[in-house]
């Protein structure tokens, strides 16, 4: 984020200054749909009203996303109930869709056009393409096997769902190692950290995690999520239910399922939801 | 685009130790580029992060008041990394301040009302700069009846001492301070603790009257009951919270309780509002 120079014989000395980070254009390539949608939902915690985040905002601008849809869906997605779906295009500046041994490039936006145009993808596509992708589509959403419910978590009372006596129980497998937010692509939450090197600073932002303890510690000791359960409730109810009481614009999910795969104790946010909204 | 965690360089002008521990200083930081001073416009009740280079930032009250011009001046209790350092810096010394953040006490809504502090500790800080602006001559015929108590756990522990005795001779501010306990013989003021000294000293809740409640848990537990009893509402109950931060600005995701977050939302919620989310502070 920014750079500074402790040394007392500098006149800069212990000014905090930007970095000059250009933000070259760049393209993500290959980027699964459910992937790209998550962008939507996590740029209204970083693009908000009252202030912007400019290295988040920046670097988003700069890039075109160019999707592949999906035409193998894991056990353990469940993405047309969250927000997405295997051939979404929301986010995304082309979609790619998988045809024999080349793809058909659907392109979105005008970055689309434009990344299109640089990488001289300017063959037609076949005439029939429209009525086989909706065909791919159809066949793709039809082998998504789970799904979620949160119909009833929107309307429910805040309060009561944090109170309820379940949190122990399902949050009892927990081993606090944060695997489930570090792959989850919805989870933005970071931490800033000041690094020097003899005196040469800079204070940048790295990844973290509302599973850690150290996340919400006091300098007083105390801690508000000092428990193992508070803090997997915290990670549930910020994505199932008060982003929903924020925005009002559906859950924090985007139904990946990688939390499913990687959790070492089978925590599954699919049950976690649907205990939630029953 | 404003870039918002560029913090704003500024000089070290002054540093008063204020209590007998040693615990707690006053900074007075005055403006590098004045401008900057200028858009550091603040309120009663906000707060800034301390950017101290090599170590990092800290969100602390702001104590000095918008009515007080070319300073601002922030009460810094000696904790953990950051503070630490700061507690062995020096007059001269340069750092930033990146704010002001958050909201402020409602200001607005508490013109023409009669307005009761209650503070404990350390926590007297944006309490500090609310009285100061409220005693400002141009502000005071905006507020009705003014009544403050401040407890410490001993007179040592007191901050802003030489302030506290003027407002104390003042006619138009009443001061309720209060110790748990002294063995000074030459102690004037009252002993005892922050919610018994309430129930004593402030006046009974109406309409028109809002408490600004800011302490430690413990003495904000054991006031809430004597205020209910005096008849305040939840609503005419003002609270400052504090939960760990690091962007001050709603982003980084751990000041949050329920879908609001300490830093932007808050700190400043009435009773009524706390009452809906969760314990989470």
């Amino acid at each position: 984020m920014f750079s500074y120079t402790t040394d007392t014989n500098s006149e800069d000395c212990n000014i905090i200054k930007p970095i000059n980070k250009k933000n070259v254009k760049q393209a993500i390539l290959g980027i699964r749909p459910c992937d790209s949608a998550s962008f939507g939902i996590v740029e209204k915690n970083f693009d908000t009203e009252e202030y912007k985040d400019p290295f988040w905002i920046n670097s988003y601008k700069a890039t075109t996303f160019i999707g592949l849809a999906c035409d193998n869906p894991d056990s353990t997605c469940f993405c047309t109930t969250a927000n997405s779906g295997p051939f979404d295009e929301k986010g995304l500046d082309i979609l790619l869709i998988t045809s024999g041994d080349s793809f058909i490039g659907k392109i979105l936006t005008e970055k689309g056009e434009e990344a299109a145009k640089i990488a001289g993808w300017t063959t037609e596509a076949p005439a029939n393409s429209v009525s086989a992708i909706e065909k791919q589509k159809k066949e793709a959403e039809s082998k998504i096997s789970s799904s979620i419910s949160t119909d009833k978590i929107k309307n429910k009372d805040t309060l009561e769902l944090y109170n309820a006596s379940f949190w122990e129980e399902e949050a009892f497998a927990c081993i606090n190692c944060g695997t489930c937010a570090y792959v989850c692509p919805t989870c933005w939450c970071f931490d800033i950290q000041d690094e020097i090197s003899d005196k040469k600073g800079i204070r940048m932002r790295n990844w973290d995690s509302c599973m850690f303890p150290l996340f919400t510690l006091h300098g007083s000791g105390h801690n508000p999520r000092d428990l193992k359960y508070q803090r997997v409730r915290q990670r549930f109810m910020h994505k199932l239910k008060y982003y929903q009481d924020k925005y009002k614009s559906g859950i924090q999910c985007v139904g990946c399922g990688r939390c499913i795969r990687l959790c070492p104790v089978n925590i599954d946010i699919r049950s976690i939801c649907d205990i939630m909204n029953s | 685009m404003q870039n918002p965690y560029l913090p704003y360089p500024v000089r070290i002008d002054d540093i008063v130790t204020e209590t007998e521990d040693k615990n707690l200083k006053t900074f007075k930081f005055v403006f590098i580029n004045p401008e900057e001073e200028k858009k550091f416009s603040y309120k009663a009740g906000q707060f800034a992060e301390l950017s101290v280079t090599g170590k990092g930032e800290i969100p602390i009250g702001i104590a000095s008041s918008p009515t007080e011009k070319g300073f601002v001046k922030f009460t810094v209790n000696k904790v953990g990394l950051i503070t630490t350092h700061l507690h062995s810096m020096k007059k001269g010394d340069i750092m930033g301040i990146r704010g002001p953040l958050g909201n402020y006490y409602p200001w607005e809504l508490l013109e023409g009302k009669n307005i009761v502090i209650i503070g404990g500790g350390f926590a007297f800080t944006t309490l500090r700069s609310s009285i100061i602006y409220m005693l400002e001559p141009s502000n005071r015929d905006k507020f009705k009846e003014i009544n403050v108590v401040y407890g410490a756990r001993v007179p040592g522990m007191l901050l802003y001492k030489d302030e506290l005795s003027a407002w104390k001779k003042r006619d138009d501010i009443n001061m309720h301070i209060t110790v748990d306990s002294t063995d000074d013989p030459n102690w004037k003021y009252n002993v005892g603790f922050v919610p018994a000294i309430v129930g004593e000293k402030v006046p009974k809740g109406n309409k028109d009257t809002y408490a600004i409640v800011c302490g430690p848990p413990a003495m904000i537990k054991f006031t809430q009951p004597v205020l209910d009893q005096l008849g305040y509402s939840h609503d005419n109950i003002i609270m400052s919270l504090e939960n760990r931060m690091k962007c001050g600005i709603g982003m980084c995701g751990r000041c949050n309780i329920g879908e609001k977050f300490v830093c932007k939302d808050g700190p400043v919620f009435t009773l009524s509002q706390l009452n809906k989310m969760p314990k989470e502070y």
